[in-house]
């Protein structure tokens, strides 16, 4: 018995290179880690020393306060406010649109659809995000800006309105597909315990399912607004390239995004201001998408309802 | 409750079986709550009820035993047409409300009237993902009842019913999730009984639990049958002969052998049922 006891020890050479493994892949993972935090500090870094130069040349107040953004002109002046106005009418609309369709369409596809229509539409959904977004961008601008024309008044043919209209749509698909796996993920036990209390399918989900789920939901909408407000193609092409303050989004303005595409397809001296408001615009983008994000962190962490 | 003369069989029960009782049934309690009568059951193409029949007695605990597969789980989650909620499921024959006479998986019932009307406590605790307060309140508010009094005054009766509230009021707004195994297994009951139920049904509730929680929770049903009519799915043939006043055994679907639990358990007439109690089967 002794004999075959000592055949299965495993060999010292054997324990030796199975530790190597085991402190090689911790080496591998620690890096890959390493990797992306260091990528990004790295964005940060130029972000922040780029825009150093112009904040030096620009007051921070003149940047948050002045009306007129007009780099390039002879009499350049640095209002930021123009094309953070017109950032968050596409982002809003894009959201007012995006948030109670894609929840109300996450709501059927977790708790009502039969398996087969889940299964269909899920997919189809999903292909939405494999249009390119040029081709969204022309879709606005040739096909529904003309087409809203004919019943919106004084819709200009670059507008903030259809783009972000379309851009509701972009990402209607994202947030569909994370709040219903979310949703989905709420064990069946919880479902059949409301069930059996009496509960409605609309009680159920609205009582259990999502308060389960809301700290996907929330991750599912704050996803949908960073793209919305990060997204650059659709409103390039359709929201005009004119940095424009107004309260009506049936005009066209240019967004912080259209603004730096438009900046480095020029050819703008390195070092020059006109080159440095692309970075002081890069990180106002920066900031309002950390702020949105840090709004729902805080937000998860008060309605957080742990299963 | 209404007193109301024992109900006799409208109809006689197919079956004659060799243990010599009418579908396996060899006492008739003397009040009925609700009966299962010829109840067949299909998984899809599967047959898990083979026409079942089961008297349940009023107020007192019945309970269903069997090994695993016997259909034990499934002829107690048609009580409350939990199998509704998955499609390709289809009843078969009668669960009688008495003394109404209401069947319960007939096709005119209404499943969401029926579990307001019939609670069931889950194999896993499973309290909702809110407070404990809310989680005793849920089946009030789903009933529309939201009044702070009203609330207040039935959750503490619900959770001392559960032989809980001395452990949680002190923090009846925490989350569920921060009590134990056990205390979160009486979190449900008291969640169950809250809108005060007509049939409690439990399923293997003891099966995810320690040995104490498992004594505690037994203790809780055997108070809760003086005022509640309960069945309980067990693994633990101790603890039907425990807390139950009737057990049932059922094997590949078919209701082998019904009696009074102490005749049942010392002179079992059926040899699988004498097997299974024996340990030499199941």
């Amino acid at each position: 018995m002794s004999s075959s006891a000592d055949a299965f020890r495993p060999s010292e050479a054997f324990l030796r290179r199975r530790r190597l493994i085991d402190l090689g892949m911790r080496a591998v993972l620690f890096l890959s880690a390493a990797l992306s935090v260091f990528v990004t500090a790295a964005i940060v870094y130029v972000l922040v020393s780029e825009s150093w130069g112009f904040f030096t040349e620009v007051s921070l107040w003149t940047f948050l306060t002045d009306t007129q953004w007009t780099p390039v002109f002879a009499q350049p002046r640095y209002g930021i406010l123009p094309l953070l106005t017109a950032t968050l009418w596409a982002a809003g609309i894009a959201i007012a649109i995006a948030i109670p369709f894609g929840t109300v369409l996450a709501v059927y596809l977790s708790e009502y659809a039969p398996a087969a229509v889940r299964e269909t539409v899920k997919p189809m959904l999903e292909l939405f995000g494999a249009i390119p977004t040029v081709v969204y961008g022309y879709f606005a601008l040739l096909f529904l800006t003309p087409l809203f024309q004919t019943f919106i008044p004084g819709l200009t043919g670059f507008n903030l309105l259809v783009p972000g209209i379309v851009l509701g749509i972009m990402i209607l698909p994202y947030i569909v597909s994370i709040s219903e796996d979310a949703m989905r993920a709420v064990p069946a036990s919880l479902r059949e315990g409301a069930f059996a209390l009496g509960m409605t399918r609309l009680q159920t989900t609205f009582k259990v399912i999502i308060p389960g789920a809301f700290s996907g939901i929330t991750a599912a909408y704050l996803l949908g607004m960073s793209r919305a407000v990060g997204e650059t193609m659709v409103l390039a092409i359709a929201a005009g390239q004119n940095p424009n303050l107004t309260a009506d989004p049936r005009e066209g303005a240019a967004t912080i995004t259209s603004y730096i595409v438009q900046m480095s397809l020029g050819d703008l001296p390195h070092g020059s201001l006109a080159y440095q408001t692309i970075f002081a615009a890069g990180l106002a983008l920066f900031l309002l998408t950390l702020f949105f994000n840090i709004v729902g962190f805080f937000l998860r962490r008060r309605f957080r309802e742990a299963y | 409750m209404v007193e109301t003369p024992a109900p006799t069989f409208q109809k006689p029960i197919a079956g004659e079986t060799e243990s010599g009782g009418i579908g396996g049934i060899l006492v008739r309690p003397e009040k009925l709550r609700a009966e299962v009568r010829n109840l067949s059951f299909w998984y899809g193409d599967f047959l898990a009820l083979k026409s079942v029949n089961l008297p349940i007695a009023d107020r007192e605990v019945t309970a269903l035993i069997g090994p695993s597969g016997c259909g034990k789980s499934t002829l107690l989650r048609s009580f409350n047409r939990m199998h509704d909620l998955y499609p390709g499921n289809r009843y078969d024959g009668e669960i009688t409300l008495l003394p109404e006479g209401r069947n319960v998986v007939g096709p005119q019932t209404d499943a969401i009237l029926i579990r307001l009307r019939i609670g069931m406590v889950f194999q896993k605790p499973n309290p909702f993902p809110k407070s404990i307060y809310e989680n005793v309140a849920a089946g009030l508010r789903v009933r529309g009842i939201n009044r702070k009094s009203v609330l207040d005054e039935r959750v503490e009766e619900a959770l001392r019913g559960a032989a809980l509230w001395n452990e949680v009021k002190d923090r009846l707004h925490d989350s569920a999730y921060g009590l134990s195994g056990g205390q979160q297994q009486r979190l449900c009951i008291a969640r169950t009984l809250a809108p005060n139920p007509e049939i409690i049904l439990f399923d293997e509730p003891t099966s995810a639990l320690d040995p104490i929680a498992t004594a505690r929770i037994e203790e809780l049903i055997d108070e809760l049958q003086q005022h509640y009519t309960i069945v309980i799915v067990t693994h633990n043939m101790q603890q039907a002969a425990r807390i139950s006043s009737y057990t049932a055994y059922m094997h590949l679907g078919e209701m082998t052998e019904f009696n009074a639990t102490k005749e049942f358990f010392t002179n079992p007439r059926h040899e699988r049922t004498q097997q299974y109690i024996t340990g030499r089967f199941g």
